[in-house]
């Protein structure tokens, strides 16, 4: 979709840089070309002079017929605003650009993303490892022309799914391992891996060798994961410690890494809403919500949302935003030490919300319940009245309940203050999102800086702390709770009478073009990048999760911390493993 | 037969003196064990203890199951146990990928018998959704037996009870006098751990890989 703003400021780059900067007038992209040799140059000058100071997303797209491998980024500013996109072209059998992590410390994830699954070396970039898959992997397996083990089909539906009468199975259609290049001297199973491990171990002695040791003792290194009960599913980290207290910290991900974009890329448009529930599974419908809107924003006037699904959207969204941010809670007291008592209280709320999903959406929590053009279908009549009673008078109460449990405790107080800081210029700069930005004092949320749906006809306040520790990170839900209440009272109480659904499209024509759709997910900044190229499919499908990015300040936060407050800083930044990971 | 010998009190038609009638029971081993498998079944089956240990969407639904409104703990189950060496059963919520199976192998290898898998969703029965990704290994049990599969994507905290339930029945129905673990010698056959190469290699397949390596 084409976001014309910033054209007229970029003219200063385009003098400023002649032949470096031009807009990019494929049809449907709004964007601006880079010369990679001039990338950094001008990323400086964008965030120095310009104030597009937020790097919100990164990633690479594989365009197979022109031989190139192309890198989007989106920028923001912190203030608010449109995006401004920029995309640099590198060849794909010699795929190397410039990394703008010197500029934007919150690129370094999400190049490594596109290292691991496109392949393309990112120069000045001080830790480009595989960060999904792991190290030894043969390929980069987005790239269009990869193909796994159990190969069948570019598109979906595959034949094989087709109701002939017979099941045929993927895996005996083609053998296992059959696309699978082993090296030919195989020997010992044993001796074929381990490479991930060793160069995850260089980097923190390099690291921790940096701030040198305080005691007369030996660095410890500790891993905590994959399976530990405190790392909120398969997430692992790697510690090394003077002491109790922490040197270096490397996160390690990928364990639930299942593959969306490539199944994205293979499914028809209406095909991925299923899955984008199971990203982050806690909250469904937002993430609904971002790809209905990227997918909308790119048909642009072919389809129009109904007032009262726009109305029924937002009711959602933040009932979403009530039961995660409940979770989160319930797990960061559990976190704390104080097992399963708040989880329990939290669940138990939460457990309301999923009845009204499970009687309007049919499930409790992969609703599936956004279409292009509105919503699937209305509340039927006693989950409405439930919602009333809930958004009115049970759920207000049980903020205040918790608050009065919880947020003068002593111990909460004494294990989260001043712990795990992070400094409004550091969240900025790392691209944090959601709570964890807004606990730091900038006051940054999608639907007030670029408002999206109806937002802008409700009466909230954006939810904003000052000191950027763990008590702002836990305090600041709370807060969010108290505001998406007032959204829901105000929405419940005017909601319009009407259709739900514009048409009913099953498989949509998406005209060619790129668009980038954000929400305001309840972990932050959640966005889906899209590229038809006019078929039933998508030509590239891309999720910025806010768990992932913001999982790139972790290490910042940590270090100097002690080992017990590792686990609680985790459980602050509020991660899921199926965004993470995807 | 001497005068010393003990009397063989199992043989058939032994005559019981008249004072320790109604003190004693006689029976033989094999009466005795239908009488003790029952009792000692039932204590299994009513403690069993999970493993704390989570996959992915189906993992939350398993803490709602262990949450108040459905309740765990009434089948003796809320004991979740974060070490492997303390669990009798593992829940495997979730998809399972390649990056993790090396994991849940071990963590399955250090479980002490009896070991009881639950295959929770359609992911862990059977790769579910995302079945075809390249990362995905389609059903937990290409590696590890499982004993009850429980579908939904995810199931809801009722079917989970209902597999748990199926679990139970499974465990009643087992005796002391069959069940390999119970053997004088048993001998633990751990499950080779897959290895990370350019794809997954599952030990028991390697020559076969080797092969078509060569080739």
């Amino acid at each position: 979709m084409t976001e014309m703003t910033a054209e007229r400021k970029l003219s200063a780059l385009e003098e400023r840089f002649p032949g470096a900067v031009s807009p990019d007038t494929r049809p449907g992209y709004g964007g601006f070309k880079v010369e990679p040799a001039k990338l950094v140059e001008v990323v400086t000058a964008l965030r120095d002079e310009l104030g597009y100071d937020y790097l919100s997303s990164v990633t690479a797209v594989d365009y197979l017929e022109a031989g190139v491998i192309e890198v989007v980024y989106h920028f923001y500013k912190s203030t608010g605003g449109r995006a401004l996109v920029l995309c640099a072209q590198t060849p794909r059998d010699n795929a190397v650009l410039p990394s703008v992590t010197p500029v934007y410390p919150g690129a370094d994830f999400q190049e490594r993303e596109a290292w691991d699954l496109y392949g393309v070396k990112f120069e000045g970039h001080t830790d480009l490892r595989r960060i999904l898959m792991w190290e030894g992997f043969g390929g980069h397996p987005m790239r269009k022309d990869w193909k796994e083990a159990y190969y069948e089909e570019d598109f979906k539906p595959f034949e094989s799914r087709w109701p002939e009468g017979a099941v045929r199975r993927s895996e005996d259609l083609n053998p296992y391992g059959a696309n699978v290049v082993y090296p030919k001297d195989m020997t010992n199973p044993e001796k074929v891996t381990e490479e991930a491990d060793k160069l995850l171990y260089a980097k923190l002695d390099e690291e921790a060798a940096k701030i040198g040791k305080n005691l007369a003792t030996d660095f410890v290194t500790v891993n905590m994961g994959p399976q530990h009960p405190s790392t909120h599913g398969v997430f692992r980290m790697a510690v090394v410690m003077d002491g109790e207290t922490i040197v270096a910290l490397k996160p390690v991900m990928g364990y639930l890494h299942r593959n969306h974009e490539k199944i994205g890329e293979r499914n028809t448009w209406l095909h991925n809403m299923p899955f984008t529930d199971r990203l982050d599974y806690l909250s469904s419908m937002s993430n609904n919500w971002g790809y209905a809107l990227a997918v909308e924003k790119l048909m642009g006037n072919r389809v129009s949302v109904p007032e009262r699904a726009e109305y029924v959207r937002v009711i959602m969204a933040e009932l979403t935003r009530v039961s995660n941010h409940l979770w989160a809670i319930g797990f960061l007291l559990n976190d704390l030490g104080a097992f399963f008592t708040p989880s329990l209280y939290a669940i138990e709320e939460r457990e309301l919300i999923l009845d009204i999903f499970e009687a309007t959406t049919g499930s409790r929590m992969m609703c599936n319940y956004f279409r292009f053009g509105g919503v699937a279908r209305d509340f039927p009549e006693d989950a409405w009245n439930k919602l009333k009673m809930l958004v009115n008078e049970r759920l207000p109460r049980m903020v205040d309940e918790l608050d009065v449990y919880l947020s003068n405790n002593e111990i909460v107080g004494a294990r989260t203050t001043g712990v795990g800081v992070l400094s409004p210029d550091e969240a900025i700069a790392y691209s944090m999102a959601g709570p964890v930005l807004r606990a730091s004092g900038v006051p940054y949320d999608v639907r007030r800086a670029d408002p999206y749906g109806i937002y802008e006809e409700f009466d909230f306040d954006v939810a904003v702390r000052y000191h950027g520790d763990c008590y702002d990170r836990y305090i600041i839900r709370m807060d969010e709770i108290r505001e998406s209440l007032k959204i829901l009272q105000q929405a419940v109480k005017r909601i319009p009478a009407g259709s739900v659904l514009d048409k009913n499209p099953y498989n949509v024509r998406v005209p060619a073009g790129e668009s980038y759709g954000r929400v305001e997910g309840p972990k932050g900044e959640l966005g889906y990048y899209i590229v038809s190229d006019g078929k039933a499919n998508p030509q590239r499908y891309h999720v910025r999760a806010p768990s992932f990015v913001n999982l790139t300040a972790l290490e910042k936060m940590c270090v100097g911390q002690k080992i017990a407050d590792v686990v609680v800083i985790l459980g602050s930044i509020d991660i899921v493993l199926g965004e993470v990971d995807r | 037969m001497t005068e010393n010998a003990v009397p063989n009190i199992n043989a058939p038609g032994f005559d019981v003196p008249a004072e320790m009638q109604g003190q004693v029971a006689v029976t033989n081993m094999d009466r005795l064990l239908k009488l003790l498998d029952p009792a000692y079944n039932w204590g299994r089956r009513s403690s069993i203890w999970p493993m704390m240990f989570g996959l992915a969407c189906c993992a939350i639904e398993m803490i709602c199951t262990a949450a108040s409104r459905y309740d765990l703990a009434r089948f003796g189950m809320e004991v979740m146990r974060p070490s492997p060496r303390q669990s009798d059963m593992m829940i495997v919520s979730g998809t399972v990928t390649k990056k993790m199976i090396p994991q849940i192998v071990r963590l399955y290898n250090q479980m002490p018998e009896p070991k009881y898998v639950i295959a929770m969703g359609a992911c862990a029965s059977g790769g579910g959704p995302f079945k075809e990704g390249y990362n995905v290994v389609s059903g937990v049990d290409k590696y590890i037996p499982v004993d009850v599969y429980v579908p939904g994507c995810p199931p809801t905290p009722q079917a989970l009870l209902h597999g748990l339930m199926k679990l139970q029945e499974k465990i009643d129905g087992q005796s002391i006098t069959r069940e390999h673990w119970y053997d004088s010698d048993v001998k633990a056959v751990a499950i080779p751990v897959p290895v990370l190469g350019p794809d997954i290699i599952d030990p028991r397949d390697y020559k076969a890989i080797q092969q078509a390596a060569k080739a």
